[in-house]
């Protein structure tokens, strides 16, 4: 089986981000392999593991995202790609997705494809269901359990959540599945994961490698801002025990009429 | 056909409220771009939302009532979404940021070739085009972004536009439309359903009360004997997610938890709230036992007003917080329960 997961590299979750003139900066703070992506890594490598098959990690991105592919390596992966291109600095999630959908065509005979649920610098959460519709491949997003994959008659049953519960869902193969936290916790990089991983060798495609011209973005990213300030001035309730406390409470709540 | 459409997510007949919030914001855009308010509802047996659709402001209803349709799938969703928006060129379909909405919003956005603005919190309109306003980095910033191509596609956040008031008098024309794909077609299929947990949810919630870490940190509890260090901590923060549970239900609020919480088996990932859960903004946030990473305050920043409870004087949360409580929440949050008890007369 043939499996490829999709990863990018991002701030740290625990970076502080400041607009400068327009654009997101977070000072000396690393860059990591996207949290959500290490669950779509470890679903993926779980899948491999199961079917005796083999998983590509990709990314775009241009020299620094190397490091989420190298994670990925570590993890597990094969093999990795980086997509890297001059003509790529406007891109929105359909422009990544049709780069995607390219690639995993270029490899060939993919029978799953694994995202993240989202990115966690922009945030969209639109890559997994925009690539499966590029590739005309059923979208299953939000999946935290794959109950089966058979290879045979190409078939996969997965759990997805959304609002009101879990849905048990079928599709045919190839598809696209996007991961999500209760899939459960992805796998630590191992010492001989990061010693390969360090010495592999990335090929880098290009977009005209993908046989794509120029992607058009469709959104225009104007500024990033941010976010405005607050003036909170905060009011330590105390009292002599916790009945009067919470009372004093209760009544400062009511009295900002929110309830 | 009007110019600004809202698509309704619905599910087993009933429309998901933050929905209704679409027609707020579109008959702000109506008034830029001329013309009425356009709402599409897909399902099975969904003509009472249409019903509700008019009460809520639209003028118009697509209406698609299918068996094909019955369950939410993205296929013949987006072929049906599709079609319509290429036959009545819409220069705006406003979705809610729920699950369908989202998945919904981006498999037409390929079909169209048009750009999805997601999650977006603010819209304004500028020589014809929207600009929006949109959390990125869990909101640690904003971006602004339009859209170069039509139509424009955007999905609301939950609780950014106020819900219109409904007004029963109000009534407009229904166009019903037939699906565009045979069941043949459709790869996916919903075997089965089972319902999450009942309670408020996090997303529309207007008060949340949290617990973190410090929800297990009771010397004073006993657990029952036989066992181990770990199933003792899950056991003692088990008994403090109760109390919250408590104080939720007399404020009819939803429960939230820290990542610490969630990762620590306290609490189902489904309450976490920050960077890599789910980004809330209540009017009320109570936070009870959280220390306040800043991956947590991304999450609940913009609640309107803070309530922080914790041992500790020094942790972070107080610097968001309007009210601050230093001490024992197994104290506090029973008194607490109670005081509003005797106040909102429950």
């Amino acid at each position: 089986m043939k499996i490829a997961v999709c990863v990018k590299q991002v701030p740290d979750s625990a970076a502080r981000l400041v607009a400068i003139d327009g654009k997101a900066n977070w000072g000396d703070s690393p860059l990591v392999i996207n949290p959500w992506d290490e669950y779509a890594v470890e679903a993926a490598l779980q899948q491999a593991e199961a079917h005796n098959g083999s998983v590509t990690a990709i990314t775009i991105g241009g020299e620094g995202s190397k490091e989420a592919l190298k994670h990925a390596l570590a993890m597990g992966c094969s093999e990795a790609i980086q997509i890297s291109d001059t003509g790529l600095s406007q891109a929105d999630s359909q422009v990544i997705s049709r780069i995607l959908a390219a690639a995993i065509q270029k490899l060939g005979d993919v029978d799953l494809a694994f995202l993240g649920r989202q990115a966690i610098d922009t945030d969209t959460g639109l890559a997994a269901a925009q690539t499966a519709r590029l590739l005309g491949w059923p979208a299953l997003t939000l999946v935290s359990i794959i109950s089966s994959v058979d290879p045979t008659t190409r078939t996969i049953q997965v759990v997805r959540s959304a609002e009101e519960g879990r849905f048990t869902v079928s599709a045919k193969l190839p598809a696209v599945l996007s991961i999500v936290k209760d899939f459960g916790e992805p796998r630590y990089p191992s010492f001989m994961g990061i010693r390969k991983a360090s010495r592999a060798v990335i090929p880098v495609w290009s977009l005209a490698d993908l046989g794509l011209g120029v992607v058009q973005a469709n959104i225009s990213w104007l500024e990033v801002l941010n976010t405005p300030q607050r003036q909170i001035s905060t009011e330590m309730i105390t009292g002599g025990n916790p009945e009067e406390i919470a009372g004093t409470l209760a009544d400062k709540i009511l009295a900002e009429k929110i309830l | 056909m009007n110019k600004v459409w809202v698509y309704i997510d619905q599910f087993k007949g009933s429309a998901l409220p933050t929905s209704w919030e679409g027609i707020s914001a579109a008959k702000l855009l109506a008034g830029q771009y001329g013309g009425g308010v356009t709402v599409v509802i897909f399902g099975k047996n969904v003509e009472s939302i249409a019903t509700e659709a008019f009460h809520y402001g639209a003028d118009e209803v697509l209406l698609a009532d299918d068996a094909s349709l019955d369950d939410y799938r993205a296929e013949p969703y987006t072929a049906l979404l599709a079609k319509l928006a290429r036959e009545s060129t819409p220069e705006v379909i406003l979705f809610p940021t729920t699950t369908r909405g989202r998945e919904l919003a981006a498999m037409a956005a390929i079909d169209l070739n048009t750009g999805v603005m997601p999650d977006v919190i603010g819209l304004e309109v500028s020589d014809g085009s929207l600009l929006a306003t949109r959390p990125i980095y869990a909101g640690k910033l904003l971006s602004k972004v339009t859209c170069l191509t039509r139509p424009q596609l955007v999905t609301l956040r939950g609780r950014a536009f106020a819900k219109p008031a409904p007004d029963a008098s109000h009534t407009g024309t229904v166009v019903k439309v037939s699906p565009v794909m045979s069941e043949a077609d459709v790869l996916t299929k919903v075997e089965s359903y089972a319902a999450g947990e009942a309670g408020v949810s996090l997303s529309d919630a207007s008060v949340i009360v949290s617990g973190g870490r410090g929800v297990s940190n009771n010397p004073s509890l006993t657990p029952p004997a036989g066992m181990d260090e770990k199933q003792a901590e899950i056991w003692k923060a088990q008994q403090g997610f109760k109390l919250i549970g408590d104080l939720a239900l007399v404020l009819h609020a939803a429960v939230g938890a820290s990542r610490a919480a969630v990762d620590a088996g306290y609490i189902p990932y489904s309450h976490q709230v920050g960077q890599t859960g789910k980004v809330v903004t209540p009017d009320l946030y109570i936070a009870c036992g959280i220390s306040g990473a800043i991956q947590h305050q991304a999450g609940m920043r913009t609640s309107k007003v803070i309530v922080a409870i914790n041992r500790d004087p020094e942790a972070p949360i107080f610097k968001l917080a309007r009210y601050g409580v230093v001490g024992d929440l197994y104290a506090i949050i029973p008194a607490l329960t109670e005081a509003f008890r005797k106040r909102l007369g429950k």
